[in-house]
């Protein structure tokens, strides 16, 4: 059995290290998750203004940005007692969509295809052939012409002659799990060219009403601060004329793509590489009113699904978290394995690496703590919004997903694969993008019928507050206490300590681990198929920091579906 | 022969007395030509060239030389360095950069690709030899390993070197670890900038320690100036600060680099002056309402926000600090905080997470916290003359403010909650 090390996993945000354990068939028997970094956001938080929260918790993350301050906002919202007005909520529905949009966009083009395609291979690929193929997946496919296909292998050749492969240099070229025809190949490598410019139309719809993007600036306790773009037209028309542009893409280049990698990957979804956990978990994604969350309708209900039994959707008590760090670098006072995140602590431990260099395993492995759902891992993010809101009979999500599977003529066991997680975050993509002209037109009509109120008053108190929501790669919430006009306790459980948590402390994995248990690896040396079904997570690890938990022996093998 | 420049305008106290302006960037100009002449003379690091570039995104010759000549402007050079900017731009695949990531959100990475200039950064970005990028990469683990120890090999003294997020030092840099063999981040920086011609930090974390060096600064963060001064290393940095760094300032200092291949004029706090030089204030399109005393009272005064009265009652932190931001805007030009009717959070200036805050109270009256640095070094006296600055900005600020309550109250205030 060889030990295979896989740090950094790059085209992430943030740092995270991989630890396989691959036996001898070649299967990966141990799978450990780690995030190498650390920077102490809960403490930062303490004894600060609660209105400032938003703010500093935007910096969490500057790819999901703008979620952690729309949370971190709420959680002192709630704290104060604070309401805000139905044009407050459009506005921030509007940035988060194109938030929204431009996240999923970006993870799967720039951060996530270059699992699926080669860049080497494109090389080979007939421009007449790929337009060819590209018009089997759509009637006008996007930028799909012999010239533009030729002027894409030429960029890649230049690349490829220089011998400077630019971000392209090292890559798993050639790997026998690269299943794309070359001209497959050449359309996803243009799509990904493409995109470099698209994702950039997304991002400035949501400075439109956002002020700038990474690290919007228009929220504030109790309401919205861009008002006056929201009463001119033309703010409103360029951020429709924005979206339409970005969702022209979807259509024609992102959901096409993605019935292309689920034919051509189809065996290695329904032999479930890369499923992982069979519970998941949402909190509720897009908020359709201005009422407190447990009385909130969303565009995508909270609930959780166990063991992937779609007939029912389990309702969420937000007081059943609970984080533990027995195998974290952290530590909590006295005998508590799990703290709820109101009564959560943030005593770094660090325990540092063995002599070979590798994950103590045994104790604390990771500035991530281990977050569970009455005492269950759960996997978060868009395959399990969708999970839950297919079992709550969410028609339009029922549509998309029977739609997908039918047309390739699999079952629904497909989802449960690294592959199903990558196709729902597309479909998510367009359910978002069907939605907007809704959003829009609330809005229009709202400021037409002369409603500008943009913020509500509130008085400053004491108390607690807490926030959950969905981020786009999944369920985030803030939890705070105000003492004293300030911050006292701050907690952030964001998706990806959900996702890449270590185990807990009756050595349950976290979905990452999970999902590489029995995955086969063609060249151990070149970890393609881990990686990919890391990145399938929409990893963003700078969030994440905080977790980990000691335990050590042996890992159950849990919950793995082989 | 001074170089220094501020705002298009030679610092007359830097000029030599008998240099006129003009004499002045025509020698800034031949030392750019001579460094231009030099560049040519290298090998390209990547087979593009600036024709196919263009011709794929379909802009015309001209429009590029437009392109350059707004980009010359933003860089507060005169028209005479339109086409040395062009130049740079086509040379730049002769530029080796590494971009490491630290303790950092990634939101400068994602600023940059989702950059708001998208022509010329764009450009720029694609000619570049960006020979190791954590975020956009391929390859990981060891791959990713090789692919960066193999750049320094090839271009040792000759990179620019890239840093997002700030530096931990604590628990013996064990707050962050990054590779196969678990190599700390400051390990990781010493050796990447030891190797470098150039060190850019990106970004307030980069730059200042930014947020995780807010207090109390549980990871005892550094920026990346600072940290290689506790290291011994002497490495000209440049800081490029914002949360998150405007891709314009980037590209900018980049091509300045290309230009005369040393560093540009800073201010300071090491910030190049031609984009830090001026306040938000100075700039702000709001200006006019400060000046005349008209303010948003509070959240609830819509009429004022309607109106785009100025914003500094509700905390706007623009008359202290120092960017760009109302000039260059952020996505393509569709805004910024100013703009979406928040007011500035001082998001460039050192420190500004502690001495900037709470964010929605003016700061008119209270003593502007000035940050100090551990050592002392001459440029650092600056630092007292700016600070001194700042806080006769908000006497200045406050006095008005004051002056203007007292004028309006009752008739219009709406309280500011």
């Amino acid at each position: 059995m060889a030990k295979h090390v896989i740090d950094p996993i790059t085209r992430i945000e943030g740092h995270l290290r991989i630890e396989i354990e691959v036996d001898d068939a070649g299967l990966v028997e141990e799978a450990v998750s780690s995030s190498t970094a650390f920077r102490g956001f809960e403490k930062i938080m303490q004894g600060r203004d609660p209105r400032d929260v938003g703010l500093f918790a935007q910096r969490i993350c500057g790819v999901c940005t703008y979620h952690h301050y729309e949370r971190g906002v709420q959680a002192t919202e709630r704290a104060y007692g604070a309401t805000i007005p139905p044009n407050a909520r459009l506005l921030r529905n509007l940035i988060w969509a194109a938030q929204y949009v431009n996240d999923h966009t970006t993870h799967f083009y720039q951060l996530h295809s270059m699992d699926w395609w080669d860049v080497i291979r494109a090389l080979d690929a007939d421009p007449v052939l790929a337009t060819e193929v590209a018009h089997q997946y759509h009637d006008k496919p996007y930028n799909a012409s012999e010239s533009h296909y030729r002027a894409v292998m030429e960029r890649l050749l230049a690349f490829a002659q220089s011998g400077q492969l630019g971000p392209f240099a090292g890559g798993y070229w050639g790997h026998p799990k690269y299943l794309l025809t070359p001209e497959e190949n050449l359309i996803l490598a243009s799509h990904y060219l493409d995109n470099l410019a698209v994702q950039r139309l997304s991002a400035k719809a949501s400075a439109v009403f956002g002020g700038k993007n990474p690290h919007p600036q228009s929220l504030v306790v109790g309401g919205v601060t861009s008002a006056r773009d929201a009463l001119d037209a033309h703010r409103i028309a360029e951020y429709q004329f924005l979206m339409a542009k970005s969702m022209d893409f979807v259509e024609r280049a992102y959901l096409p793509d993605l019935e292309l990698l689920g034919r051509r990957y189809q065996e290695e979804a329904l032999a479930g590489y890369g499923g992982g956990l069979r519970n998941y978990m949402s909190f509720g994604a897009l908020a359709l009113d201005e009422l407190p969350w447990e009385q909130s309708t969303f565009l995508l209900q909270p609930g959780l699904v166990i063991d992937r039994d779609v007939s029912t959707v389990h309702p969420l008590d937000p007081m059943k978290i609970g984080e533990e760090v027995a195998h974290s670098w952290y530590t909590y006072d006295g005998d508590e394995t799990s703290l709820h995140p109101l009564q959560g602590q943030t005593n770094p431990a660090y325990e540092g690496f063995n002599d070979d260099g590798t994950l103590k395993t045994e104790g604390g492995y990771s500035w991530i703590k281990a977050p569970r759902y009455d005492g269950m891992p759960v996997e978060v993010g868009p395959l399990a919004r969708f999970m839950v809101a297919y079992a709550g009979g969410n028609e339009a999500v029922r549509a998309l997903m029977d739609g997908y599977t039918d047309k390739l003529g699999v079952p629904f066991s497909f989802w449960g694969s690294t592959v199903g997680r990558t196709v729902a975050r597309g479909l998510e993509s367009k359910l978002i993008g069907d939605y907007l002209p809704t959003l829009i037109g609330q809005l229009t009509a709202n400021v037409a019928s002369g409603d500008d109120r943009f913020f509500h008053r509130y008085t400053e108190k004491d108390g607690e507050g807490w926030a959950m929501g969905e981020a786009p790669r999944g369920s985030l919430s803030h939890w705070l206490t105000v003492n004293n006009g300030t911050v006292g306790n701050y907690q952030a459980i964001v998706p990806t300590t959900w996702n890449a948590g270590p185990k807990d402390s009756r050595n349950q994995r976290g979905a990452y681990e999970a999902s590489l248990i029995g995955q086969p690896m063609a060249d151990p040396t070149r970890p393609l198929e881990v990686v990919r079904t890391i990145h399938s997570f929409d990893p963003c690890l700078a969030c994440a920091v905080h977790i980990l938990n000691r335990d050590g022996q042996e890992i159950a093998l849990h919950e793995v579906e082989v | 022969m001074t170089r220094r420049r501020k705002n298009g305008k030679v610092d007359e106290a830097e000029r030599a007395p008998d240099v006129t302006a003009r004499e002045h960037y025509e020698m800034l100009a031949a030392e750019a030509d001579a460094h231009l002449d030099w560049l040519e003379s290298q090998r390209p690091l990547k087979d593009v060239t600036l024709e196919g570039m263009l011709r794929r995104r379909g802009f015309s010759r001209r429009d590029f030389l437009k392109m350059s000549a707004v980009m010359t402007a933003t860089m507060a050079l005169p028209p005479i360095f339109d086409l040395r900017i062009a130049r740079a731009q086509e040379l730049a695949t002769r530029l080796p950069v590494i971009w490491v990531e630290l303790q950092s959100c990634t939101g400068n990475s994602m600023a940059l690709i989702r950059n708001s200039n998208p022509g010329i950064d764009e450009i720029v970005l694609d000619l570049l030899s960006l020979e190791y990028a954590e975020v956009l990469m391929a390859p990981s683990g060891q791959a990713a390993e090789d692919v960066l120890e193999d750049a320094i090999e090839r271009f040792d003294g000759q990179y620019i070197a890239v840093f997002e997020g700030s530096v931990p030092v604590g628990e013996d840099g064990h707050f962050l670890t990054i590779g196969p063999a678990g190599e700390t981040g400051a390990a990781k920086v010493e050796h990447v900038a030891r190797h470098a011609a150039a060190v850019i930090a990106a970004g307030t974390c980069a730059s200042y320690g930014g947020i995780p060096a807010a207090r109390p600064n549980p990871t005892t963060a550094l920026g990346v100036g600072d940290f290689l001064r506790t290291r011994g290393i002497s490495k000209p940095v440049i800081n490029l600060p914002a949360c998150p760094v405007s891709s314009t300032n980037v590209v900018g200092t980049i091509l300045e680099y290309a230009m005369f291949g040393r560093l540009p004029s800073l201010d300071a706090y090491g910030r190049p002056l031609w984009a830090y030089g001026d306040r938000i204030h100075d700039k702000c399109e709001r200006r006019g309402h400060f000046d005349a005393g008209e303010f948003v009272e509070g959240w609830t005064d819509i009429e004022g926000m309607k109106k785009g009265l100025c914003l500094f009652k509700v905390g706007c932190k623009g008359p202290m600090t120092h960017n760009n931001c109302g000039v260059v805007r952020y996505n393509d030009g569709a805004s910024w905080p100013i703009m979406s009717g928040h007011g500035c959070i001082g998001c460039s200036e050192p420190n500004f997470w502690d001495a900037l805050t709470p964010f929605e109270v003016p700061l008119a009256g209270r003593v502007y916290d000035i940050p100090f640095f551990t050592d002392a070094t001459a440029d650092r006296i600056g630092t007292v003359a700016l600070g001194v600055a700042a806080a006769g900005v908000v006497v200045h600020a406050g006095a008005t403010a004051v002056k203007s309550a007292s004028e309006e109250r009752g008739a219009k205030r709406k309280g500011a909650e």
